[in-house]
Formats: C-alpha cells, sequence, structure tokens
C-alpha cells in the first residue's frame, strides 16, 4: 500500500537533497576563481543541454557530437573570463554550441564531395526553441523533492522501467505509476508558479 | 487553466536525456587535465631529457601526473611539445 504524499518527505528533511543549486551567475564567478567543483556543477548543468542541441537539433552522429561536446566546453573554460554578462551564460553556450554544430556540419558535407555550395541541414527552430523549453523544466525539477525528481527523470529522460525505478529508489513498482502523476502535478506548480516557463533571450554574453 | 499537462512535461522532461557519462566526466575534468598538461609542458621546456621521456610515453608521463590519458589530452600533449 502506498502511502500517500510521501514523495520524498524524508529526502527532503536531509538538507544536502533540498539546497538550491546556485545561480548560473555564481557558479561561473566560482569558475572564474579556479573552483574545480564548480566546474564540474556547470558541466554537469549544462551537459544535457549542449548533447541535445548537437544530437537532437542538428543530428550529429555521436563520433561528431562527441567532438563538439568537449570542444564547446573546452572553449567555455578557455573564454569564461572573457563573458560580458555571467548569468548569459547559458545563452552564450547555447550559442556557441549551435556554431560549432554548424561548422561540423559544413566540414562533413565538404568532406563528402557533395555539392560543396549547399548548407548543410538546418534544425527547424521550433525544436531549438523547445529545447530550451526543456531546459526550464529541468531547471524547475530542481524545487521538487528529491524521490519526485529522480522518478520523472528516470521514466521519461533515462527511460527507465517501473520496475528498474523501483528497485533503485527503494520503491513498490507497482506505486510508481500514480507517483509520476502526483510528480507531474508538483512539477507543473514548479513551473508554472515561478513564471519560468517563458524562453530566455536568444542573446546575450560573448559570441564566439 | 494550466498551459502544460502532463503529456506536455513529459515530453519536454523526455528532450533532455543525460550525456554519455564519459563525456560529461572528460568535461569536468578539463581544469585538472590542463594543470598537469601545463606542469609537463613547463618541466619538459626545461629538460630536454624529460622532454624526451615524454614524447616516449606520452600516456604514462600523463599517468605519472596524475592526469587520465584520454586521447584528446594525449593529443593535446602531442601538439603542445612540438610546438616547443
Amino acid at each position: 500500500m502506498e502511502a500517500p504524499g510521501d514523495d520524498g518527505e524524508a529526502a527532503a528533511r536531509r538538507p544536502e537533497l533540498t539546497e538550491q543549486p546556485a545561480s548560473d551567475a555564481a557558479l561561473v564567478q566560482r569558475c572564474r576563481a579556479g573552483d574545480d567543483a564548480a566546474w564540474r556543477e556547470l558541466v554537469d548543468r549544462f551537459s544535457r543541454y549542449v548533447y541535445a542541441i548537437a544530437v537532437q537539433g542538428f543530428r550529429l552522429p555521436q563520433q561528431d557530437a562527441e567532438d563538439v561536446f568537449q570542444e564547446v566546453f573546452t572553449r567555455v573554460y578557455e573564454r569564461l573570463g572573457s563573458l560580458r554578462d555571467d548569468e548569459a551564460v547559458r545563452p552564450w553556450i547555447a550559442q556557441l554550441t549551435r556554431r560549432l554544430c554548424i561548422d561540423r556540419l559544413r566540414a562533413g558535407s565538404h568532406e563528402s564531395d557533395a555539392d560543396i555550395d549547399a548548407l548543410p541541414e538546418m534544425p527547424a527552430e521550433d525544436l531549438l526553441e523547445a529545447l530550451e523549453e526543456a531546459f526550464d523544466v529541468h531547471d524547475a525539477m530542481n524545487d521538487l523533492p528529491e524521490n519526485c525528481r529522480q522518478i520523472l527523470d528516470r521514466f521519461f529522460a533515462r527511460d527507465e522501467s517501473y520496475r528498474t525505478i523501483g528497485d533503485q529508489l527503494g520503491l513498490p513498482a507497482g506505486t510508481i505509476a500514480s507517483r509520476i502523476s502526483r510528480c507531474l502535478d508538483k512539477l507543473r506548480d514548479a513551473f508554472e508558479g515561478e513564471g519560468r516557463n517563458l524562453p530566455p533571450a536568444p542573446s546575450g554574453g560573448q559570441v564566439t | 487553466m494550466s498551459a502544460y499537462d502532463h503529456e506536455q512535461l513529459a515530453r519536454l522532461i523526455g528532450m533532455l536525456p543525460p550525456a554519455p557519462e564519459a563525456w560529461v566526466h572528460a568535461a569536468q575534468e578539463l581544469p585538472s587535465a590542463r594543470r598537469g598538461l601545463d606542469q609537463l609542458v613547463a618541466r619538459a621546456e626545461a629538460d630536454a631529457a624529460f622532454r624526451a621521456q615524454v614524447l616516449a610515453d606520452l600516456e604514462q608521463a600523463l599517468e605519472a601526473e596524475g592526469v587520465e590519458p584520454q586521447p584528446r589530452v594525449v593529443d593535446e600533449l602531442r601538439r603542445l611539445l612540438a610546438d616547443q
């Protein structure tokens, strides 16, 4: 029998699981000061975003996507000091990723001996906008209890089964569906309640 | 009326699956890899015998410096030493 309203209450009592993540600007400042832990957090925060732009947005094959992924974070690391607006790190990373994906596609089309004047196929703008929205939703998930965050991420983003989720989180598999529904309600409240469902400005800090 | 129903939220969550762990790990290790490379290159600049030793086995030199010899890091070390 599933206990009502127990999606993460125990987790919520543990301070390490409820601590709010640093703002983008605070994270950038810590990175610039040489804080390796902050850098790891920054990579963690934006890794899905960069990956999705490369693989879903531009449909790069895995090897090309990996090269772009590493190049994006190398450039971010090297050029963080010249970012004009620390809050604009996200649009900066998005633009950098898009540019490197385009470079990669153009290089590929030249190598393939195809019509070198033909531009590679660009992703639909609404897909890139949807990725921005998806980032905001994931950001809102940080406001949820740990169990909710885990359940939603494992089921929808990692494609894990009820059984796997139940085993990993120590929950009866038969309760996962109802927990998902409740967690989605909480997510909707968190997402809409804070007015975060607006896409970020399309451009910001340094463009490279 | 809410702008987001469960189906929309589920679709948006699913649009950002995790990047491969190895990619994330490599990017997270960038600062320590850079420090290790800088130290190796500085020593190689000052010591020709050490430079030859590093060139003879780039992976081992990186490991001795506490840096994971990932292919990109090995390539970067090779490039930096060639530039000297």
